[in-house]
């Protein structure tokens, strides 16, 4: 990759993606495109390989096969070289540092570079005011908040974020949507989401993952259709 | 009743060293899942390095034991973090390869000074004032065991800072609960490896020296960092991995206990050894009750 | 040692033979030709009247010197010892620092009913394997408790107040720190007339053909394929319907069995039980060398690391106390006098680059010589 080249239309490419877990075949040859800007949403039912997706993105299941973030060839590259391209990942179970308060957790998100602690404290107010607070005493919503705060220190043109709403109660969900939908201008997001509404509000477009391989990619409007949804996922919208 | 002040003290004073020896092991293990063999011969390499250092000074004034531990923690600090880089990163993914490979080097680095010192000790010079003793109302107290107390609690406080307070502290303390997610936040956690092996290097060449002047009537030999190493390990174990806070408390349990049944029992009639026995059976029993030790993360 | 269940087990072996675990193939009849040449070479070495310069780890040069033969059969209980040890940690993953308890009870616990009760043989070889068997059972079921670490932990606490027990010599039982020199009084003639150097070195060979059989046998079985699948995937292995802890007690059982026997063995051969000897830490670490050297979960493996390392320890050791070696230039003098260093070295050299051990390198070297034969055979 030369210096000089124009940003790249999309901002995370896997090509013939293969990953295994435990000896098992999880994802069998993805090949995906995320356009730059704006949400991607990936879909699909349960145990398809979606945070395993995710995770081979930015190396944390070995991938095989060809990724491409931000236009650098980073497969084989250290999780920490891939993340300091630019990436932002709020993994499925927040994993927030239960025995480091808030603010500390804040602090390792730190790049060195302009840290934007207004922007997160904006967005989720009460990280403020708990920010001495051990994040393993917060509550899911409190942490999940978390989660994304600490993604959004930084300028990050990709995050990837893995159920932002699973188990939260509607009052967090709406808040954690309502963030997304403020920072979704600014960034590339792929987004694993099984919550429908929360797609359709969200999300420009949706890939589908079945059984290890992408099944269908398109704009999130179609999901309007009820009987392409129940094709693809299984479930009534 | 009065040795039994003089025998508290004496205990609390090993029990710091324990302390010195457990606190990297334990942020080792708590960090890496390394569970370090080699520490023990950090510890005798820091004690030769005293030696070595302290038969070149006058040893008129005290303060020259200050370049003598700066000698010993100095030497400790750079063949553990040799070690992290060479041996142990090589092996990264592979806990029991690490593991193993921390016997071998205990094993060739031991053998070495087996080889070039045989077993017999040699004898580090020291200060007068840490042979003294202090007497103080009824009880004479070795100066040596107030040395031994006085690191180990400003070993402790520095290190409750460090991990507190500093960011390496606090990457050290995340990655002993998630190491993908440091990873995933875009921070090399090898960085972090190699500090947590310095640090704990270090600590353990101060312990050597101090084991060697408070404990060992100044002797060094090349079989002292292991027999101190199992009780380091006990100690580790019992305070649970991973928790600078367990170590501290498991070294003041395991040392006092090793010294009131050593005194109390005598030493006559098969019992010489009942004391590090009892010490193991304590480890048994934590073990069993609570298998992460008394303030370890859940596995 | 087997572990049966009836039905329900032959349905759950067929659903674990669906997806066999990955070990050693049945050897191939070049592997067994080759076995059986080398148990027969071994067996004619008190024959061997000829003499050998350089290489021999004894004192004297010549082949069936006594000097050769403790050595070897030195050799042949540790490679016991040794496969006992891969069953534990090479086959069923667990890493354990204790094995050495049972080595050190079945050296001194056969001394002690030989040599301070005054029993017959067999009754004190019987009741020491059964008490040992006793003790592994019981210890076992407590070290398993723990899990990984904890396990290890507590396995080296154990050796270790094994250790302790015996320096403190209760009832002046073990000798303390001196060790326990075995009585020959009620040992038969053969052990310990005038030919018992070649009788033990038999004794010692034929011990570890027994022990190699058996641990073939039981790794080989259905015990053994669920040991694999422990070591690989424990979770797995409990969904797949097994229930680890009675196997992974089982394969401790067989491990501090052979370990035992092995102790008693070596006493046989070396006729002293000495707390350093047979029951410290060195010892420990000596045969998790052998095992790794070898390369664990192959059998083979560890029987050649045994051999290997003890050849060389002992090699070196007479290197070191010939007279021309106090003359030696330093930076060649002080290595090479304990052979610790240069076995630490080797070891630390095999895990970085070679950690199938030898019999790694050996696939390796068989893979490409196969090549090389495909290579030059026509299309």
């Amino acid at each position: 990759m030369t210096s000089g080249q124009p940003q790249p239309a999309h901002a995370v490419e896997a090509i013939g993606l293969h990953a295994s877990i435990a000896g098992s075949h999880v994802l069998q040859g993805v090949d995906l495109r995320v356009p730059a800007g704006g949400v991607t949403a990936l879909l699909g039912r349960n145990g398809v390989g979606k945070t395993t997706t995710l995770r081979s993105l930015i190396g944390l299941v070995p991938p095989s096969g060809t990724v491409r973030v931000l236009g650098r060839d980073v497969a084989g590259w250290p999780v920490h070289r891939i993340i300091q391209l630019g990436v932002g990942y709020v993994p499925e179970d927040r994993e927030v540092f239960s025995r480091l308060t808030v603010r500390d957790n804040l602090r390792l998100a730190e790049t060195g570079r302009e840290m934007n602690y207004d922007r997160v404290y904006d967005l989720f107010p009460e990280l403020k005011q708990r920010s001495r607070q051990l994040a393993g005493t917060l509550s899911g919503g409190q942490q999940q908040m978390l989660a994304i705060g600490r993604v959004l220190l930084a300028d990050r043109p990709v995050l990837l974020i893995d159920e932002p709403t699973k188990g939260l109660s509607p009052k967090f969900v709406s808040e954690v949507v309502d963030a997304l939908e403020r920072v979704r201008e600014a960034a590339t997001i792929l987004m694993v989401e099984q919550n429908v509404h929360v797609v359709r509000r969200l999300a420009r477009q949706v890939i589908v993952l079945d059984r290890g391989r992408v099944v269908h990619a398109g704009q999130a409007a179609e999901l309007a259709d009820e009987n392409l949804v129940r094709r693809l996922l299984g479930v009534s919208a | 009743m009065s040795t039994f002040v003089a025998i508290t003290i004496s205990g609390l004073a090993l029990g710091a060293v324990y302390f010195l020896v457990a606190s990297g092991l334990s942020l080792i293990y708590g960090l890496m899942d390394v569970l370090n063999f080699a520490h023990g011969v950090f510890l005798t390499l820091g004690a030769y390095a005293g030696w070595a250092v302290a038969a070149h000074l006058p040893q008129q004034h005290w303060a020259v034991f200050l370049v003598t531990a700066a000698a010993a923690t100095a030497t400790g600090a750079v063949v553990a973090t040799a070690t992290e880089l060479l041996l142990i990163r090589p092996l990264y993914g592979n806990p029991v390869g690490q593991i193993l490979v921390t016997i071998g080097l205990d094993l060739a680095l031991v053998g070495l000074l087996l080889g070039g010192f045989g077993s017999d000790s040699r004898s580090i010079q020291v200060p007068g004032w840490l042979t003294a003793v202090t007497t103080i109302g009824p009880e004479r107290i070795p100066n040596g065991d107030f040395a031994a107390l006085g690191t180990g609690l400003a070993v402790l406080g520095a290190l409750t800072w460090f991990l507190s307070r500093t960011r390496y502290g606090i990457i050290i303390r995340a990655g002993a609960e998630n190491r993908d997610m440091v990873r995933a936040l875009g921070i090399d956690v090898g960085r972090a490896f190699t500090v947590v092996f310095a640090v704990g290097g270090a600590a353990a060449g101060l312990a050597g020296l101090l084991n060697s002047v408070a404990f060992s009537s100044g002797l060094v030999s090349p079989l002292q960092g292991d027999q101190m190493l199992i009780f380091a390990f006990i100690v580790v174990v019992i305070g649970g991995l991973g928790s600078i806070f367990g170590a501290a408390i498991a070294a003041m349990l395991v040392s006092l206990v090793q010294v009131y049944v050593t005194f109390y029992a005598g030493s006559g009639g098969g019992l010489a050894q009942l004391g590090n026995m009892s010490v193991v059976l304590v480890l048994a029993i934590v073990l069993l009750a609570r298998p992460r030790g008394l303030l370890g993360r859940a596995a | 040692m087997t572990v049966t269940g009836g039905s329900g087990m032959t349905g759950i072996v067929d659903r674990l033979k669906q997806r066999p675990p990955a070990g050693p193939p049945a050897a191939p009849r070049s592997r067994r030709v080759a076995a059986a040449a080398l148990i027969a070479v071994f067996a004619l070495i008190p024959f061997a009247g000829f003499t050998v310069p350089w290489v021999l780890p004894g004192p004297a040069d010549i082949v069936n010197s006594t000097g050769t033969l403790d050595v070897l059969g030195l050799g042949f209980v540790f490679a016991a010892v040794a496969l006992g040890y891969d069953v534990l940690f090479g086959f069923t993953g667990l890493l354990s620092f204790g094995q050495v308890l049972y080595f050190a009870f079945g050296a001194y616990g056969l001394d002690i009913t030989l040599s301070v009760w005054n029993w017959p043989l067999l009754p004190a070889i019987g009741a020491t394997l059964a008490a040992g068997l006793v003790l592994a059972l019981v210890l076992g079921a407590i070290s398993l408790r723990g899990r990984g670490i904890a396990f290890a932990m507590v396995t080296l606490a154990f050796a270790q107040a094994g250790y302790y027990l015996i320096e403190d010599n209760p009832h002046s039982l073990t000798g303390g720190d001196t060790g326990l020199v075995m009585s020959t009084g009620r040992l038969p003639e053969m052990l310990v007339g005038v030919a018992s150097t070649r009788n033990l070195y038999w004794l010692a060979l034929v011990f570890l053909i027994l022990v190699y059989a058996l641990v073939s046998l039981v790794t080989r079985s259905q015990t053994g394929a669920v040991w694999l699948a422990i070591r690989d995937n424990e979770r797995r292995a409990e969904v797949l319907g097994f229930r680890p802890l009675r196997f992974k007690l089982a394969s401790f059982a067989v491990s501090s069995l052979i370990a035992t026997a092995g102790g008693m063995v070596y006493l046989l051969l070396v006729g002293t039980a000495s707390p350093d000897s047979v029951a410290s830490t060195t010892v420990t670490v000596s045969i998790l060398v052998m095992v790794v050297l070898g390369g664990a979960g192959t059998r083979w493996g560890a029987v050649a690391g045994a051999m290997v390392y003890v050849y060389l320890q002992q090699y070196l050791l007479k290197v070191a106390a010939e007279p021309s070696f106090a003359t030696w230039p330093a930076v060649f003098r002080v290595p090479l006098s304990q052979p610790d260093f240069l076995l630490g070295v080797i070891f630390v050299l095999f895990i970085l680059f070679a950690p199938g051990g030898l019999s790694g390198l050996a696939s390796r070297v068989a893979g490409l010589a196969a090549a090389g034969r495909s290579r030059k055979e026509p299309r």
